[in-house]
């Protein structure tokens, strides 16, 4: 669907078959787990038993005394960080917490923290040998529950953390304390807006702790070389990113650590902080021999970063005629172990899809003893969309009013200004609503007892930053692209089909390699949607170099001026008429002087932001609890869509992931901290038998920030779906869900009209 | 992983005579499904690792005059794709059709979901249920102990370490008579039971009154169990609302389901006793004719 007049493309919106797809297929492709170098060591962790603990003594004689054993390290062969707080690209991030998550100095800070690492020659030998190094703990109480780690008598986890106010929270205390941020973001004058409210809606909403669940856990293999040069292999969302976090954690030059990417098996924000690089470089370091380390399945659940679990308390009230008058939040995120959840950006999306004239919100970050939490797609919104979305299907209710033309009334747009500041470019939120609207879904009414539907709309800022290219025309007219963006979404395709398109020529005669650190330009993470938009711009700059090559040569050609020739359509044109296509010039250009190379970079701060609107059926088993997903329909803004399979991909897994936090998805920790299912068994992601056929609606609301108005298309569909399908739970039952995951116990005994007993 | 020895003998006095020589460091092994995940996490380290898929005598799938004969190494696409149980022991059929995805099935074997004991082990009520017999030889020779005594805690059954189960033997099925296996899982496939209910009935000729009722339940309790009481206030009943539910408050009165991370104790409680009333809705209906195809998870 389009909203505006598109400009006619010529390989912008086709479906090129990937150009990494026939290596996935067979199997060709190889992963971090693939890697094989000669002389090449396994490493193995030893991780601590207790989620709250000081080290007492680590005692490695055992373990060092079996054959095989080439080299044991713990935090003395970690350097010392001090107190230095270091820009890593996705904000300041401080040292010692980093260097105190890959290997634990003092204490320990959940279950599953590293405090030694082993490497020898064979992996099982390395397991063995973690199984003999002794480690005496002193256990701590362990502080799990988000509420009573943020009072004054809890336990402390880090004695370095004071509480950093942002925006307009009242500056905090000397004292130590488990809250280590405090947001406050303001707008209009809320007392003024409630006043003003026919009807106020309010609800209490809590969310569990749950992992991206990428399929490949995460590795690292590094050598450090003679000359303290040093190579890793591994699979990353960011080679600069995991260059420069290694580089610091081990004090060496960045330019000492080159970062060769392997392919990904998924990442959605957990692959970008380092784990196991800098432990496979100082076992390196102690060998000399490459080391390579593989997280299994439990320690990837037990010790990457999920995204926390959330305790929120929303409010909205509206005007008898459906205007939204004003909102209240009150959020506070698990941080984990150390600080970094995203409880910044939930406070910027709580209120995002909405023009609301007065707010206020308040965030905290606070530290608990489980992993550090991370990024995972649209980190923070889909926690706060849960509770917005459900409390204005609350108040859609009450006014008896559709929940699209609630949406499409109170939508924000362009100019709206956010709660926490920022005013919007051109977006298309409405439009995705409408879509919604119009589908032939929402049209379709839905009969059936225990049946339910549910709407709701969700917000993702993405971001631009960073991104280099290069591209060399070939002498069969093809380019070879190489770029620094590592590809997890298709984007080797989606950069390739832009650089194509500018330059007129066909998506297959451009061939995409992902490169090393040391082999192009500085670039950003692949995250915050931002690849097809940034490094698309980076590649159409390129493009635009190669076109104006193009010209010089064609001009040297006809003997005539650059200014003579023009660049028309994958063709060259000259003053009288002479026309070469791109392939024929380029055929010729051994003779026409210099190599044509393209370089091309980009590095705006933001883009417009991505907005989606989903519907949902369900069906309840109302004796079990337990939800079926009869229909699904997506309707995202993608901006510009450059290969529709792939922005339909996004979609269609934003949605299953989401889907899955709403239903199953759960840590689910005993009193000490243990998780009991770090399993795919007990950790319950969809299979195909619990997701239908998602249904998809690409919304073109082009973004003015980019040359053919991509938008990311990423993250925001995780978004709504926890909230619409407990919206559809209330249509079908009557019951408003308000806890993650609205497992099956959870629905019966919200249905029962009891209180869930945990 | 640890370091171990592996035999794969084809004879049964082979293999008896390899584990009594073991004294208890060896571990049959079936499918494998379930053992090498456990030695791969520690759980189990045997320093010898009997692999029991090439004797002939754990393998049959035979349906005689005395009944069924299932060979404990049996996989389970076998047995669910097999006529004679889907027809006449239907509820195995239904077990083994759930356990796993294809590949685990083309391993697994019921005999290994038995011997592992695990209180959700998804044949075990359904055997309860057809009331299997066990036939279990050791050094000593052969016995005999029902499917409903064989399981005696979490991973724990009445096998000495010098015991190999044979094969699981049922009795024939009467006509007039239906079975039938379902579990409550939070996703539709790929998952552990948090109940699971078996049940076979029989019906007098006019499919009217329960001549004969057994249950077993699964997830709710140490081992798997047989709802004695439940199958037997069924009989000489005529089917109706008022008699299920009398097997279903007697189902729930021998359960002790735990909170875990699969579903509290409460929950557990409450399906138990929706999954009684379906279960044996299902096999009435079967043992009246009605074959009724169950969609997965449902
Ligand atoms: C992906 C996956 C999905 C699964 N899904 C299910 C499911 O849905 N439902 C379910 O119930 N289970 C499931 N399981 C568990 C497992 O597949 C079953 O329990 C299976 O039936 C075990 O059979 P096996 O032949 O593989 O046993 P094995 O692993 O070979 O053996 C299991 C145990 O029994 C012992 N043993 C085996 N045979 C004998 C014998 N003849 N005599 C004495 N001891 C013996 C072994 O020493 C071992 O201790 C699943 C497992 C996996 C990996």
């Amino acid at each position: 669907m389009s909203t505006a007049e598109k400009p006619s493309y010529k390989v912008i919106g086709t479906r090129p078959i990937r150009h990494d797809g026939v290596d996935k297929v067979t199997g060709r492709a190889l992963y971090g787990a693939d890697i094989k170098l000669s002389r090449m060591l396994y490493g193995a962790t030893v991780r601590s038993p207790h989620a709250h603990a000081k080290i007492v003594r680590i005692d490695t004689s055992q373990a060092e005394l079996m054959p095989g054993v080439r080299a044991v390290i713990t935090s003395e062969d970690v350097p010392e960080q001090g107190d230095r707080v270091v820009e890593l690209g996705e904000g300041a991030v401080n040292m010692r917490h980093l260097a105190a998550n890959v290997m634990a100095r003092e204490k320990v800070l959940y279950k599953g923290h590293v405090v030694a690492a082993v490497a020898a020659d064979d992996v099982h030998t390395a397991e063995e040998a973690c199984a003999r190094i002794e480690v005496e703990y002193e256990t701590l109480p362990p502080v799990l529950d988000l509420l009573k780690a943020m009072s004054a008598d809890a336990p402390i986890l880090n004695d370095d953390i004071r509480t950093e106010s942002i925006g307009s929270a009242p500056s905090g205390s000397d004292q130590q304390t488990n809250v280590a941020k405090h947001f406050m973001f303001e707008k209009g004058d809320i007392k003024q807006g409630f006043a003003d409210a026919d009807i106020i809606v309010e609800r209490t909403f809590d969310t569990a702790m749950v992992h991206q669940g990428y399929i490949e856990p995460h590795n690292a293999t590094a050598h450090w070389n003679a000359d303290d040069k040093i190579t890793v292999w591994m699979s990353t969302q960011g080679t600069f990113s995991a260059r420069q976090q290694t580089a610091e954690l081990l004090l060496m030059p960045v330019s000492s650590v080159k970062v060769v990417p392997m392919e990904i098996g998924g990442g959605f924000g957990g692959k970008i902080s380092v784990y196991l690089t800098p432990l496979a470089a100082l076992l390196s370091k102690k060998t000399g021999r490459p080391v390579k380390i593989l997280m299994s399945r439990t320690e990837v659940f037990e010790a990457t970063g999920p995204t926390p679990g959330s305790h929120m308390r929303v409010k909205l009230g509206a005007k008898s005629d459906g205007t939204l008058v004003a909102g209240e939040a009150w959020i506070a995120f698990e941080a984990g172990a150390y600080t970094g959840s995203p409880i910044g950006a939930a406070c910027m999306c709580v209120f995002a899809c909405y023009d609301l004239p007065n707010g206020q919100v308040e965030g905290f970050d606070v530290c608990v003893n489980k992993p550090r939490t991370n990024a995972y797609r649209a980190p923070g919104s889909t926690h706060v969309a849960m509770a917005t979305e459900t409390l204005v299907d609350e108040l859609c209710e009450k006014l008896k009013m559709d929940p699209t033309e609630f949406r499409i009334k109170n939508a924000a747009g362009e100019g709206t200004r956010r709660v926490d500041g920022p005013v919007y470019p051109r977006i298309g939120m409405v439009e995705t609503v409408e879509a919604i609207r119009d589908s032939e879904h929402y049209k379709t009414t839905l009969d059936g007892k225990f049946c339910g539907r549910g709407v709701a709309s969700g917000f993702w800022f993405n971001v631009g930053l960073k991104s280099s290219v290069s591209a060399t025309v070939n002498s069969d007219g093809t380019v070879a692209l190489v770029e620094g963006s590592t590809d997890i979404g298709g984007t080797r395709t989606s950069i390739a089909m832009q650089l194509a398109e500018t330059l007129g020529i066909a998506a297959e005669d451009v061939n995409p390699v992902v490169v090393d650190t040391d082999s192009i330009g500085y670039t950003d993470i692949t995250g915050g949607s931002r690849v097809t938009f940034s490094t698309g711009i980076a590649a159409i700059n390129a493009a635009i170099s190669i076109q104006e090559q193009m010209c010089q040569r064609a001009a040297i050609l006809w003997e005539t001026d650059a200014e003579n020739v023009r660049y028309e359509e994958g063709h060259l044109v000259g003053p009288s008429d002479q026309r070469l296509s791109f392939r024929e010039l380029a055929e010729k250009l051994r003779e026409l002087g210099d190599a044509v190379v393209g370089y091309g970079t980009s590095g705006s701060e933001t883009q417009g932001g991505a907005f989606g609107t989903h519907c949902v059926d369900v069906e309840i088993d109302p004796e079990l609890g337990k939800v079926q997903i009869l229909r699904y329909t997506i309707a995202q803004d993608a901006g510009t869509a450059i290969h529709p399979s792939y922005v339909e991909g996004q979609m269609q897994g934003g949605v299953v992931q989401g889907i899955g936090w709403a239903l199953n998805e759960e840590y689910w920790y005993d009193e000490q901290g243990e998780m009991h299912n770090p399993t795919f068994l007990d950790y319950r992601i969809p299979t195909c038998y619990d997701v239908p056929m998602i249904d998809t609606i690409i919304v073109e609301v082009p973004d003015p920030q980019h040359p053919y108005g991509v938008r990311g298309v990423g993250e925001v569909p995780i978004c709504p779906p926890p909230a619409a399908i407990a919206n559809a739970i209330y249509d079908a039952l009557g019951i408003r869900m308000t806890e993650l995951p609205m497992a099956p116990h959870r629905v019966l005994a919200a249905y029962l009209g009891r209180n869930t007993d945990d | 992983m640890h370091a171990f020895d592996y035999k794969s003998p084809e004879v049964l006095a082979e293999a008896l005579q390899q584990l009594a020589d073991s004294d208890g460091s060896a571990k049959p092994l079936a499918g494998g499904t379930d053992l090498i995940d456990q030695m791969r996490t520690g759980r189990h380290q045997p320093t010898l690792v009997i692999d029991i898929k090439k004797v002939a005598e754990l393998n049959v799938l035979e349906c005689a005059g005395d009944g069924l004969h299932v060979g404990a190494a049996t996989p389970c696409y076998r047995i669910c794709g097999d006529d004679n149980v889907q027809q006449d022991y239907t509820a195995l059929a239904d077990a083994c059709n759930i356990i796993g995805g294809v590949q685990i099935q083309s391993r697994a074997s019921v005999g290994g979901n038995l011997c592992n004991s695990g209180p959700a082990g998804d044949s075990i009520p359904a055997m309860i249920a057809l009331r299997g017999i066990c036939v279990i030889a050791g050094s000593a020779g052969t016995r005999e102990v029902p499917v409903a005594e064989f399981c005696t805690g979490p991973g724990q059954n009445v096998l000495a370490d010098n015991e190999l189960l044979v094969e699981i033997r049922f009795p024939p099925r009467p006509t007039a008579s239906g079975s039938h296996y379902r579990r409550m899982i939070p996703r539709n496939e790929m998952d552990i039971a948090v109940v699971g209910v078996g049940a076979s009935v029989t019906l007098n000729e006019a499919g009217t009154t329960i001549t004969d009722a057994c249950i077993g339940l699964g997830a709710v309790g140490p081992t798997p169990l047989l709802a004695a009481r439940a199958g037997e206030c069924l009989v000489g009943q005529t089917v109706s609302d008022a008699t299920l539910a009398n097997a279903v408050e007697a189902a729930k009165e021998i359960i002790s389901p735990i909170t875990d991370m699969r579903g509290t104790q409460e929950y557990r409680v409450h399906v138990t006793g929706v999954l009684v009333r379906r279960v044996l809705e299902t096999a009435i209906s079967r043992a009246t004719g009605d074959p009724c195809v169950v969609r997965p998870g449902h």
